[in-house]
């Protein structure tokens, strides 16, 4: 049974993580994510469904934690901002490698350091561009609304089942504090030992039973049988390509100029383009949902039709090259955007489009 | 129909959960609501504002640079907020410390003494749904009735032999705010 409510971004994830089923949580409070591990510990799941809810000592203990959680078959997921993710990324990269599935939250805040509490967009290299060491990248979502942050939990561990692979949610701090209406699902069952057993003996260490040992591990000293592994991740990037692509397209039919924007400046621009609409100039937004896979070939395509491209970040600039590397050079690409915590108005948003692209 | 507004006065006053408030009668109207708080440093013993947008309509930016209602409680929330409001807007204030009225032409302003009446009422903590009444009298996007639902989603269970109250304050809001007018400033 689902249920209509008024949420904070970050409670509603939470929510979500109870009513997805979710085995465990491991998290370290931090500005602003905190209401994520606040809302669990008052939620007392493990009295709802018997979810596990623990505060690690630090962050690096926590996707440790998950490691070891997601080792097993179980869903387990964990949550932070900017600074904690960075702790994170050792065993995010383990993830990738050990062939984990598991869920990440990401409520960005302002950086480099530990830079401002204040909503920022500043970790989108962090997220596609491996973040962590070696050949790997992560299935990345980007929620736009408060209903997105509820829905991707669940989104977000399909795909990481799928997989078997660690699932970013790259939030922001507007997204995590801001309130909307939320429609929440019906609560799943998790699953028991015996299923899980049943659906992840292939590779999960769930204990002893009449098989071979599964060994979890992302050494692989012969250099044949590394390279194998890394042509197997990448045989998963691929078909997340093919098969998992999401974006959203507004008003774009007629567009002569494109926003790229996602997450909260997404929601920004798409008020610009109604500014911009009221003007006279026809303004289009294109909304990465998924930041891996991107949607290349759309933007390629969309370049064809516009006479250029305002790439809406609240950071300094780096989606902006992966939309210049997808329109190759077609039409002009600038990049706007506003950082320290600052977020961009929807005016300011059309009038950088007016001065550099229009003019 | 959508309704931009930004509430900004002290921490302390009411302004976010006046805002939640707000955001939960809009539900209860079936709408769609975003409130978006300033938050961090500022917060603390510092101005607090909530952005609160009720629309028929999916919403779009939860941020905004200009509101069609501002509901101003200190005197550095008008400093900032003033000029934010759209031409023919409202600007609704609690004069009460208020040392530089607003000097728009171009907009409605309206006064509501909340604090004198909350006092009158002989609960401080009542002030906000004066507030909330004054702008339902200027503005009635929702039904009482719905801000009756909307106190209840939002107030925690133990609290809810305060909703007559909260009731009798919104009313008293109504029925107590005034227009503005700039004449009056002259003195």
């Amino acid at each position: 049974m689902s249920e209509l409510k008024l949420m904070k971004g970050n409670e509603a994830l939470a929510e979500a993580a109870i009513r997805a089923g979710v085995d465990a949580y491991f998290g370290y409070p931090i500005t602003p994510q905190s209401e994520v591990i606040e809302y669990l510990m008052t939620e007392r799941p493990e009295q709802r469904t018997g979810m596990v809810v623990l505060q690690a000592e630090s962050e690096i203990a926590a996707i440790n934690m998950v490691y070891g959680a997601a080792s097993t078959g179980k869903k387990v997921m964990t949550s932070s901002s900017s600074p904690g993710i960075s702790l994170k990324l050792e065993g995010i990269s383990y993830l990738a490698g050990a062939e984990l599935p598991a869920v990440i939250v990401n409520v960005v805040r302002g950086g480099p350091g530990l830079g401002t509490i204040q909503p920022s967009q500043a970790d989108y290299f962090q997220s596609v561009k491996g973040g962590g060491h070696g050949d790997y990248k992560l299935y990345v979502l980007a929620p736009a609304s408060v209903q997105e942050m509820s829905d991707f939990v669940e989104n977000a561990f399909d795909i990481a089942f799928k997989y078997r692979a660690p699932v970013l949610i790259l939030s922001d701090g507007l997204i995590g504090q801001m309130m909307e209406k939320v429609n929440l699902k019906g609560q799943q069952k998790r699953l028991t030992d015996e299923e899980v057993i049943k659906r992840h003996d292939s590779w999960a260490v769930t204990g002893k039973t009449n098989r071979e040992r599964n060994i979890i591990t992302s050494l692989d000293l012969q250099s044949e049988k590394m390279e194998a592994r890394v042509r197997r991740l990448m045989k998963k990037y691929e078909q997340m390509e093919k098969e998992d692509l999401r974006y959203e397209e507004f008003q774009t039919e007629d567009a002569e100029y494109l926003f790229v924007a996602y997450g909260s400046s997404a929601r920004i621009a798409q008020k610009a383009v109604q500014l911009a609409r009221a003007k006279g100039i026809k303004a289009g937004l294109l909304r990465p949902i998924t930041l891996f896979p991107y949607p290349k070939k759309v933007l390629f395509d969309l370049a064809d039709q516009v006479k250029g491209i305002l790439s809406v970040e609240l950071n300094a600039g780096q989606m902006v090259e992966d939309v210049r590397l997808s329109v190759e050079h077609k039409v002009p690409v600038e990049h706007f955007g506003r950082t320290g915590g600052i977020i961009h108005t929807p005016e300011e948003v059309l009038e950088a489009l007016e001065q550099k692209i229009i003019n | 129909m959508t309704e931009e507004i930004i509430i900004a006065g002290f921490g302390g006053q009411g302004v976010l959960s006046m805002g939640k408030i707000l955001a939960y009668s809009g539900i209860m109207h079936d709408q769609e609501v975003s409130w978006m708080p300033s938050y961090g440093p500022e917060m603390r013993g510092g101005t607090a504002n909530v952005t609160v947008i009720l629309s028929d309509d999916r919403i779009s930016s939860p941020y905004l640079k200009v509101f069609d209602t501002a509901i101003i409680l200190n005197q550095q929330s008008m400093d900032k907020f003033e000029k934010s409001v759209k031409p023919g807007g409202v600007l609704l204030y609690e004069p009460n410390g208020i040392s530089q009225h607003p000097t728009r032409t171009d907009i409605h302003i309206y006064q509501i003494e909340g604090n004198k009446i909350a006092t009158e009422m002989g609960n401080k903590k009542i002030f906000n749904m004066v507030i909330m009444g004054a702008f339902l009298k200027i503005k009635p996007i929702v039904e009482l009735e719905n801000v009756i639902e909307g106190l209840k989603k939002s107030l925690p269970e133990r609290y809810h032999h305060l909703i007559p109250l909260n009731e009798e304050a919104i009313t008293k809001g109504m029925n107590n705010v005034k227009t503005y007018l700039k004449e009056k400033q002259v003195l």
